[in-house]
């Protein structure tokens, strides 16, 4: 079992837990991500990996309530525990590798969408303690929904935050940001690293071609085991197939096919709709639309 | 009296209720079959079986002891050579090893061997029969890779010497291949896996679940750091492999292992469970080893009318004959000498059909079968909603690409003996599929077995 030694709510439906889980805690990198499973019928859930402290053996986790077993881990307090917490699994990010002389020299951009902000912090955080201060756009839907703000303030160089509602810092998409740095307000970037929601990368990935900018994405499909046995997570990254979990998860955003990789993750949306509709409604969910004549 | 030419018949479910539940198809032996099955061993004094066996259990020693209803020490026999003997007398393709050899076969049926052993096995289970372990500890430390039977084997036989050993399991069940893989109508979980790596644990072995090894933490850690005098991999095939056809991405198409995994380790035909399957209406798997009969028999009980395409006649069919058999009995549809084309995407993503084609066997190929050849023109389209892609594995490079001075051959397997699993690292020994590419279940066994008697070798004599 896995100890929740925190369990915190950022914001409506976004949670972060500090997990107790050593073996992990001690070989993580930025990049990288866990499988969690609740109990004995649960689901394996990857996640990205937030932040992790190697001396306490805790990792940070940061999730989004989107199916039924998100939901009900949303529900797990401080003191309660996973059943299964396993990893890290995937490769780091490219740059944990690179020489650092290289790497001082180029000027990274990230690009982080709703919860993408979890898997940027690291990877941001990584470079401030490598002497690198790298600039962060961090994208969200309204205020409320704003997430590591002041984390990112502190490890980044400059840090724009943008609504899309415009209720909080710049208004619009994050594209527009990247657009108005690099062509308004002069800024040169020799990479940038973009993590959200599938549709967020692929428009951030079709500007950034345009701009001629290097793009990295990190791709979050469907995963069963996590260490390239089952294939659910393949993508088409240019002329070849790659297991996310292996090989990944960050690919050339320019080369990834977001349109197969957006309809295959839609794949279990009806049957996780009907675990939805059993975990909110109880056993009365079967035969509720009076159509297919249900159990009775 | 029974016909002595024949084996005892042994009791199954009917196929057509089987093909609607996941309950064990074969029912097995009771005392009285088994005893009269044993009788059918002549008890040669050169007995051939056991030189058919990877493990080389004493097989007319137990059968003796089976005729004269000593159960336990039965058990107790079959112990000093195999720690999975209810596991391998369910999922060992007996027919081409002990049955192949055994004298009854020349004239009729061999000995039952396989059932025999099952129930021994199961009575043990059954009767909190337990292996019998060291009194003390030699004190030296060994770890194991993996908890599918090559590690299993190699623990149990290290901790009957007296070694402490440590197994790492990358997913969250105990058993590998015999959780994830192998469906529970042909080895039921709870009732066989998980009591038999209960008797591995009643030996003093540890176990330590999700450690993927490679990454939370590495071999070499586990050498400078953790202690470990030798380490054994049995980390088991890896990748699937798929056709490289157009639409392969499509929403339905699975690679065996995903479907199996989702089926058997997060038990999706469960509805008390939260990992879904879509089990499909209409589903072609592509392949004919055991692995393709597994998937085949699964889609089937999850209500999919089923069609195996495979690629050569049923002479070359891969799988075991008892396989086949089932899965014909229970309203599997083979489309043999046919192979996939191209599959069919809607514009959702879903597949929608299927582009084969058929073949002919030509000249025999470098693996000495006919080699199937297209027929020019003769293409046809199949309805189908979903395509499980059986095609085999290949190795998984985490362990390879982290473990400095572990060499590969050209395929990316291990490189380790047959006689005592020794690689190119001191001190490391492997064994099973990470070593050979996919097998059987006791050739993994007799792999473990070789590892722990090469540890056991190399740390005497350092």
């Amino acid at each position: 079992m896995y100890k929740i030694l925190k369990a915190e709510k950022l914001a409506d439906k976004i949670i972060l837990m500090d997990v107790l889980a050593p073996r992990v805690a001690k070989h993580c990198q930025p990049g990288q991500f866990v499988i969690v499973k609740m109990d004995d019928k649960g689901e394996r859930i990857p996640l990205t990996i937030c932040d992790y402290d190697r001396e306490a053996g805790t990792i940070t986790i940061v999730f989004q309530e989107v199916g039924a077993s998100t939901t009900k881990m949303a529900d797990l307090k401080e003191g309660d525990a996973f059943r299964d917490f396993v990893g890290p699994l995937g490769c780091a990010s490219e740059f944990v590798n690179e020489a650092p002389e290289e790497l001082k020299k180029k000027k990274m951009l990230f690009v982080a969408g709703g919860v993408g902000a979890a898997p940027v912090y690291p990877q941001v955080k990584w470079l401030h303690e490598h002497g690198i201060e790298a600039d962060v756009v961090l994208g969200a839907k309204t205020k409320d929904m704003v997430i590591l703000e002041q984390e990112l303030e502190a490890v980044s160089g400059n840090l724009y935050v943008t609504t899309d509602d415009g209720s909080y810092g710049r208004s619009g998409m994050v594209t527009a940001v990247i657009e108005d740095l690099v062509q308004k307000e002069g800024k040169n970037y020799d990479v940038c690293v973009a993590i959200g929601p599938m549709i967020m990368m692929k428009f951030v990935c079709l500007l950034t071609k345009k701009l001629g900018l290097p793009t990295i994405v990190s791709m979050n499909p469907i995963m069963v085991d996590g260490t390239g046995m089952c294939g659910a997570c393949r993508l088409q990254v240019g002329d070849q197939i790659k297991f996310a979990c292996v090989d990944g998860p960050e690919f050339d955003g320019h080369l990834v096919d977001f349109d197969q990789a957006m309809k295959r993750s839609q794949m279990y949306k009806t049957e996780e709709g009907r675990a939805m509709l059993k975990l909110t409604e109880g056993d009365t969910h079967h035969g509720g639309c009076g159509n297919c004549g249900g159990d009775n | 009296m029974a016909d002595v030419l024949k084996k005892v018949p042994v009791r199954e479910q009917e196929p057509k209720v089987r093909a609607a539940n996941f309950e064990e198809v074969c029912l097995g032996y009771n005392q009285e079959e088994a005893m009269e099955e044993a009788s059918r061993c002549i008890n040669c004094k050169n007995a051939k079986c056991i030189s058919g066996c990877p493990v080389a259990i004493d097989i007319p020693g137990f059968i003796k002891e089976v005729k004269e209803g000593n159960i336990e020490e039965a058990y107790k026999v079959i112990g000093k050579s195999s720690a999975l003997p209810a596991i391998c007398g369910r999922v060992c393709p007996q027919e081409s090893q002990c049955e192949g050899k055994c004298i009854r076969g020349i004239k009729g049926e061999p000995v039952s061997i396989g059932k025999l052993e099952r129930f021994v096995a199961d009575y043990a289970l059954e009767h909190d029969i337990n292996p019998e372990g060291p009194e003390t500890t030699n004190g030296h430390k060994v770890a194991v890779i993996g908890s599918g039977p090559s590690g299993l084997t190699c623990a149990g036989d290290l901790a009957k010497m007296g070694y402490e050993v440590t197994v790492f399991e990358a997913l969250h069940e105990l058993g590998g291949v015999l959780v994830y893989g192998i469906p529970e109508f042909r080895l039921p979980k709870q009732k066989v896996v998980a009591k038999e790596i209960e008797k591995v644990k009643e030996l003093g072995v540890k176990f330590e679940t999700n450690v993927v090894i490679g990454k939370s933490t590495t071999i070499d850690q586990l050498i400078e750091e953790e202690g470990f005098e030798a380490v054994f991999i049995g980390s088991g095939a890896g990748l699937p492999m798929f056709m490289g056809i157009p639409g392969e991405n499509a929403n339905g198409v699975f690679s065996a292992n995903e479907y199996l995994t989702r089926s058997n380790l997060m038990k999706a035909f469960d509805d008390s469970y939260d990992t879904p399957i879509a089990g499909g209406k209409k589903v072609a798997v592509v392949g004919g080893g055991n692995v393709a009969m597994d998937a085949a028999r699964t889609a089937l009980r999850l209500g999919a009318e089923v069609h195996i395409v495979y690629r050569r006649s049923e002479a070359e069919l891969p799988a075991r004959v008892e396989e086949v058999h089932h899965a014909k009995e229970e309203g599997v549809i083979f489309d043999l000498l046919t192979n996939p084309k191209e599959i069919f995407v809607d514009d959702s993503g879903n597949v929608k059909g299927m582009k084969v084609i058929k073949m002919e066997l030509g000249e025999p190929d470098a693996s000495g079968r006919r080699r199937p050849v297209e027929v020019p023109g003769s293409e046809y389209e199949i309805e189908v909603d979903t395509v499980i892609m059986s095609l085999g594995t290949s190795p998984n490079p985490l362990i390879s690409s982290t473990t400095k001075g572990l060499e590969t051959n050209r395929w990316k397997c291990i490189v380790a003996d047959e006689e005592f699993g020794k690689t190119s690292k001191e001190g490391v020994y492997a064994g099973g599929d990470a070593v050979t590419g996919a097998a059987t279940v006791i050739l993994a066994m007799g792999a473990g077995k070789a590892g722990a008697r090469g540890i056991d070798a190399y740390l005497k004599n350092r």
